[in-house]
């Protein structure tokens, strides 16, 4: 194209600054470095089976309750029979339904872990900078609105294709709203009673302990509850990349058209979706809400402490 | 008091310019003494205090009084160093708290300064109990000391009994005892209070007032007291600092803010302020020698006696009783005469009789 004349209307036609070609080369220089990733990649793949068959290794009725359980603990009683409920319809969908929802809600558990260890403490620092706000904010848009399939093709060429592959793709596209709603939820502390805690002679670490940390607490965790969706929104896509579980059914029904697997991956992953955010949503709200009430003293840890106080 | 003053807290000189030029203007200032119109317009710099000197003594409280934006919270927060000052130390027991390094500062914060809020600025997350504590706890102390210390500065502000409750449980007056409370409870040395009973309604910030007063007198701390009500000021303070516009207009004991204000600023303050409590005796009399010298020698054995120090109030009860002058005497010896038109006159304010 170089020898194309130079056409003032469209200079964008002939201007080219090789971009494809530099990121091409950076997977090129990945690709010829994979023995420095393996190890890594090798501890992520374990942690990840850890949790996966631990999961499976938990009769599905057993699971249940203990969900149900969970989610009267931290968001009420109604909000049990409705995770109960969505519980028993993705175990009826299909025979293989439950299995598959454990492997997915693996890939989920390792991605939310890895996002808050890293969201977190990023959170804090942007809330704690304006300039490091202002330095990660466009990141952080660019890993929300950049479509996944940008960065599919690099990461499977360092890392190959595989679950650890699709947590990474994860994360990229959940770890955002964490970092923004710990932010937010830092600069939202009422500065007097920073101050207070400053007159008081707190230091820098006590003061986040002490005071940020727990008052952000609400909105962080509906941060948590955010991020903890976008990466069950993105099972399908990863599913691309040879993870297995619900988003795997659905994309092969895609190639199949086959309107009833379809249905049953994306049902199943619904009802994941609403069991997780609602008892996700339970623990954002905070103990001032609840009146006061410690978490042991309410839901069936209530019921269990309450009967050994009356006997004791 | 007789004995030697003891100065706990002593302000030298103190600037604070706020912006982004403030090192720029604080120099032009010094070298070109710019007013602060025109720091203003030439860094774009706000002036929030202005050359405030003061000390204050042991046991001593303090007020200083201004109308909002006049820098006295800015100011009071020089003390404790939440803010640093342009230019200028603060001094507390003699040692330069601009000096410190971050530790010594936050033991001094935590075990030797206690400060109460205007918006009381309790830790919503924590029990009445954990607020009260948590000087000692930033300190590490243990369980068992903070639970004492806490129980003992809750009794103080009788509120034993709500020390398991959250701060919103608590009526707004309930919640600055809770702020007096977390004050006290290191047994510190100095009070801070920033306006600690301006947000409260009226029957409730005298109730508050009157049990500041009572702690007051039982503890002594040596207390800088912030407010915008000069009622509250003279009914608290020993001593009352005037601010405006970031400057220590005048400081004096509220008799003398009252009778010799310095400028018309702080007499236009003073003119509604009854002087019934505040002006005594020794102010308004004319001395005895000069009133022998004026009417003659005169039968005294009829007159009543007063003594220098009485205020106005027990003055009028002297004088309704007779037709005859006030006098004043002081260890049995005449020492001056109150007639009826300077007490009148002095409860007016004026003091025209001593200056005929």
């Amino acid at each position: 194209m170089a020898d194309k004349t130079f056409d003032w209307l469209n200079p964008f036609g002939s201007i080219d600054l090789g971009i494809a070609n530099w990121a091409d080369g950076i997977k090129q220089w990945a690709i010829s470095n994979r023995d420095l990733i393996q190890p890594t990649k090798r501890f992520f793949e374990t942690v990840i089976t850890g949790i996966e068959s631990a999961l499976h290794s938990v009769p599905p009725l057993v699971m249940l309750a203990v969900l149900v359980l969970v989610a009267w603990q931290t968001a009420g009683r109604r909000t049990a029979i409705l995770v109960g409920a969505c519980l028993l319809i993705l175990g009826i969908l299909a025979p293989e339904a439950w299995g598959l929802a454990m492997t997915t809600l693996a890939i989920v558990i390792a991605s939310v872990i890895l996002c808050v260890l890293i969201g977190l403490p990023l959170g804090v620092l942007a809330g704690k900078s304006d300039r490091f706000e202002a330095f990660i904010r466009p990141i952080l848009d660019t890993m929300q609105t950049i479509p996944a399939f940008v960065y599919l093709v690099p990461v499977v060429m360092m890392i190959g294709i595989g679950n650890v592959s699709g947590v990474i793709v994860t994360i990229i596209f959940a770890l955002p709203p964490l970092v923004r709603l710990t932010s937010l939820g830092i600069r939202g502390v009422n500065p007097s009673v920073v101050e207070a805690a400053r007159a008081f002679g707190a230091s820098p670490g006590q003061i986040l302990r002490k005071v940020e940390l727990p008052l952000a607490t609400p909105t962080i965790l509906a941060g948590l509850n955010q991020t903890i969706m976008l990466s069950l929104s993105m099972v399908v896509i990863a599913s691309m990349i040879a993870v297995k579980g619900l988003g795997n059914e659905v994309l092969r029904a895609m190639g199949r058209l086959d309107a009833g697997k379809a249905i049953v991956g994306g049902l199943g992953i619904v009802m994941l979706a609403i069991v997780l955010d609602r008892i996700t949503q339970g623990l954002g709200r905070s103990g001032r809400d609840k009146g006061h009430r410690h978490w042991w003293q309410t839901g069936p840890v209530g019921l269990l402490t309450g009967l050994f106080a009356k006997r004791g | 008091m007789a004995e030697a003053r003891e100065d706990v807290i002593r302000c030298e000189g103190i600037w604070k310019i706020f912006g982004d030029k403030s090192r720029q203007a604080m120099e032009a200032v010094r070298s070109q003494g710019l007013s602060k119109k025109d720091i203003r317009e030439k860094f774009d710099c706000v002036v929030g205090v202005q050359n405030a000197s003061f000390t204050v003594g042991r046991g001593e409280i303090f007020c200083i009084m201004g109308l909002s934006g006049s820098g006295k919270s800015t100011l009071i927060r020089h003390i404790n160093r939440l803010i640093e000052p342009t230019s200028g130390a603060v001094y507390i027991e003699g040692q330069n708290v601009n000096a410190m390094n971050a530790e010594a500062l936050r033991k001094l914060r935590a075990e030797k300064i206690g400060m109460v809020f205007q918006s009381m600025a309790l830790m919503p997350h924590r029990t009445v109990r954990d607020n009260v504590a948590f000087s000692l706890e930033v300190r590490g102390k243990s369980e068992a000391e903070r639970a004492r210390v806490a129980a003992r500065a809750i009794e103080m502000v009788d509120l034993t009994g709500w020390d398991a409750k959250y701060p919103d449980e608590l009526s707004g007056g309930m919640q600055q005892r809770v702020g007096l409370a977390r004050a006290l409870a290191a047994d510190p040395t100095i009070l801070l209070m920033d306006e600690p009973f301006s947000a409260l309604d009226p029957l409730i910030r005298r109730q508050l007032q009157g049990t500041f007063m009572e702690l007051s007198a039982e503890l002594h701390k040596t207390t800088v007291f912030i407010t915008h009500d000069l009622d509250e000021a003279i009914r608290i303070g020993d001593r009352i600092a005037i601010m405006k516009d970031g400057v220590l207009v005048q400081i004096g004991t509220p008799e003398e803010i009252v009778t010799e204000p310095a400028d018309d600023y702080v007499a236009e303050f003073v003119a509604g302020i009854s002087k019934l409590d505040l002006v005594t005796a020794a102010r308004i009399m004319q001395p005895f020698a000069a009133h022998v010298q004026a009417q003659g020698p005169q039968d005294t054995a009829s007159w009543p006696v007063g003594r220098p120090e009485m205020n106005l109030n027990e003055l009028v009860d002297l004088a309704v009783g007779t037709d005859h002058p006030i006098l004043i005497a002081s260890e049995g010896k005449p020492v001056g005469v109150v007639t009826k038109r300077a007490l009148l006159r002095g409860i007016q304010g004026r003091e025209e009789e001593r200056a005929a």
